[in-house]
């Protein structure tokens, strides 16, 4: 009854390749934009690079690494405990191996539990975040919130020691542990953007022209939750990697000879101050990769949230 | 005259806002923000809804639209009575859209134009070429086509409004409901979005819904107007009528309360009928005529007694006890 229909479609002023290359300029301007906001603060800058650095070191540790093996089974006695030359950038340990070496390698198995642990929790926190705000004040949002405050109530880094004291101690039993108590945080995270985000009038005009749940969620809401969650996932992996450290240190996280940042400070403890070297570096390498993802978070931040004024 | 495409009868809508009392003796405190609401509207044309702020005109809006359930009342629109199922129809939904007052919040700031007028296409306007549909759109309301690929903060509060019709056309609904579509403008952009709305109008044989607390607008916006005082209507007629024999002491308040610039809107103007105090707040409307607290006739028996509608003629319908 309308005449708006594609009968009257007129065809547009403008050809297909001339859409095209509008998307394509406005799709460069917005990528140029972004990276102009992140860019004002030096600091995230540093972040980034710090952590492209860490990724690529940790990636690539068995051609960059001098002496790959002693990331193994590996003893050397004769070069035990030397201080920092010229042949061992930075010193040996107890038994003589490279730390340098050895601290490459124990970078990949701290970025990969980090990665791993948020992968495993951020889809479904996210998700039943969405679902519990999106349906605020009803059975579905109850149920979801009280399951996730117990869960809170456990923290993670006793869970995983009552896990690794039942099943085997290992890298993977950690992760698991961790995973099964970081994900509440997310559900609360985007509970709370997601309630206030249900009431905005885009979200209603979408419900009353009949948008599918799922439209609602997950292209009207979601989007808006974005730039929070990448924030806490930056700040995130960065003390997953530190509760990674601990259990090592406890003995509970990477199993000997693998290296890991946190056994090595453990081992090189026992043998400060003199051969300070031993655990200094490691610690150092916590330092580092932590600080780098905390700027590299607030890069993020601010990079979204001047979008929002 | 033909059959109107919206008639609501009696429309309520009530809002428990809290409640009052210990344990066991809790009751309810209600607010009646709807409270017995009739009109109708007729193909093609414009029915304006006054009120002040919390007379409940947006309300009425959004119970229309489906965003709230009513309490008591019928909503027909064409031959289908809504209102009374849970779910609405994929068609209703298609035929009665809706335009927000505030052009920030009614547009997700993470799509672009693009993906914000792709969202009632897809729903309702499978197949076809939606990108030639949404270069359509903003060729209909006068936007170019590089709108497309921007994200609403890059736009002016004008241009987003103009968005938000867009978006509320792209449907191919036939009843439009403006809450309050200009409030949030500058005066020049006003003027020129009402110029839109009433040139789509014509063009699609749009009816409107205005809502708005602007009466000077309803002037050469209207067909009809409406006024509403707490959750009731006291005065519906043509704006003609309207405008030059105001018959409720409400309308005649707010109809002298407009600034006037030249001697011919003087002449115009109502006899001066001073606005005295606030409206009351709807948790605690008074009894009986519920303007009798501030209206400068009141009688004994308006607080006791609630006037029923009388028609003045002219389908001008007046509820007030000075009437007939």
């Amino acid at each position: 009854m309308q005449p708006l229909t594609e009968t009257t479609l007129k065809p547009s002023s403008l050809t297909l390749e001339q859409v095209k290359q509008l998307e394509r300029i406005s799709r460069r301007e917005e990528l140029g934009r972004n990276w102009y906001k992140f860019s004002r603060n030096p600091i995230s800058v540093v972040g980034l690079l710090v952590v492209l650095t860490v990724v690529l070191l940790a990636v690539f540790a068995p051609y960059i690494a001098p002496y790959p093996a002693h990331a193994g089974p590996f003893t050397d006695f004769a070069n035990a405990k030397k201080p920092p030359s010229p042949t061992y950038w930075l010193g040996t340990d107890q038994i003589g191996r490279d730390i340098l070496s050895r601290i490459l390698f124990g970078m990949r198995s701290s970025l990969l539990m980090g990665v791993v642990v948020l992968s495993l929790v951020v889809p479904p926190g996210v998700l039943l975040g969405l679902l519990a705000g999106y349906y605020h004040n009803t059975w579905i949002d109850t149920l979801i919130m009280r399951v996730t405050d117990i869960f809170l109530a456990v923290p993670p880094l006793i869970l995983a020691l009552a896990v690794a004291s039942v099943l085997e101690p290992n890298l993977w039993n950690s992760m698991m542990a961790v995973s099964l108590m970081w994900w509440p945080w997310y559900t609360r995270l985007v509970y709370g953007l997601a309630t206030a985000l249900r009431n905005e009038y885009f979200v209603i005009a979408a419900e009353v022209t009949g948008a599918s749940t799922a439209h609602i969620l997950f292209r009207e809401i979601f989007p808006n939750t974005v730039s929070p969650i990448l924030t806490k996932m930056s700040l995130d992996i960065a003390w997953v990697i530190i509760i990674g450290s601990m259990l090592s240190f406890v003995g509970l996280g990477v199993q000997p000879p693998e290296p890991s940042l946190g056994t090595m400070i453990a081992d090189g403890a026992k043998y400060l101050p003199d051969q300070w070297w031993i655990a200094v570096f490691p610690a150092l390498a916590i330092v580092v990769i932590v600080l780098g993802f905390n700027l590299l978070g607030d890069g993020i931040r601010d990079m979204f949230a001047s979008e929002e004024a | 005259m033909t059959q109107p495409i919206l008639s609501v009868q009696e429309l309520k809508k009530y809002f428990v806002v809290g409640h009052t009392g210990l344990l066991g003796k809790r009751t309810p405190v209600i607010v009646r923000a709807v409270d017995g609401v009739s009109f109708e509207i007729y193909p093609g044309e414009t029915l304006g809804l006054v009120g002040e702020s919390g007379s409940g005109k947006s309300t009425v809006a959004y119970t229309i639209v489906g965003m709230y359930k009513p309490t008591a009342g019928k909503i027909r629109f064409m031959d289908t009575e809504i209102g009374a199922n849970d779910q609405r129809p994929k068609e209703l939904k298609k035929a009665i859209q809706i335009v927000f007052q505030d052009p920030g919040s009614s547009l997700n700031p993470r799509q672009t134009i693009k993906q914000i007028l792709e969202m009632p296409l897809r729903v309702h306007r499978k197949g076809g070429n939606r990108l030639e549909m949404v270069l359509h759109l903003l060729e209909i309301v006068g936007l170019p086509p590089e709108t497309m690929y921007k994200y609403p903060r890059m736009l002016s509060g004008g241009e987003k409004q103009i968005v938000g019709i867009a978006r509320a056309l792209a449907t191919e609904p036939s009843l439009v409901i403006l809450d309050e579509p200009t409030s949030a403008l500058d005066v020049s952009v006003q003027a020129k979005t009402i110029n839109l709305l009433l040139q789509l109008q014509r063009q699609f044989n749009l009816s409107y819904l205005f809502i708005t607390h602007d009466l000077s607008l309803m002037r050469n916006v209207a067909n009809r107007v409406a006024i509403m005082y707490l959750g009731k209507i006291c005065e519906v007629a043509n704006t003609a009528d309207f405008f030059q024999k105001p018959l409720h002491p409400y309308t005649q308040m707010l109809l002298s309360s407009i600034p006037v610039v030249s001697e011919e809107e003087e002449a115009l103007r109502p006899k001066k009928v001073l606005s005295q105090g606030e409206i009351p707040s709807p948790v605690n409307i008074p009894t009986g005529c519920s303007f009798h607290t501030r209206c400068p006739f009141a009688m004994p028996h308006c607080s006791k007694v609630d006037p029923p509608f009388v028609d003045m003629g002219g389908g001008h319908l007046v509820r007030c006890h000075l009437y007939p």
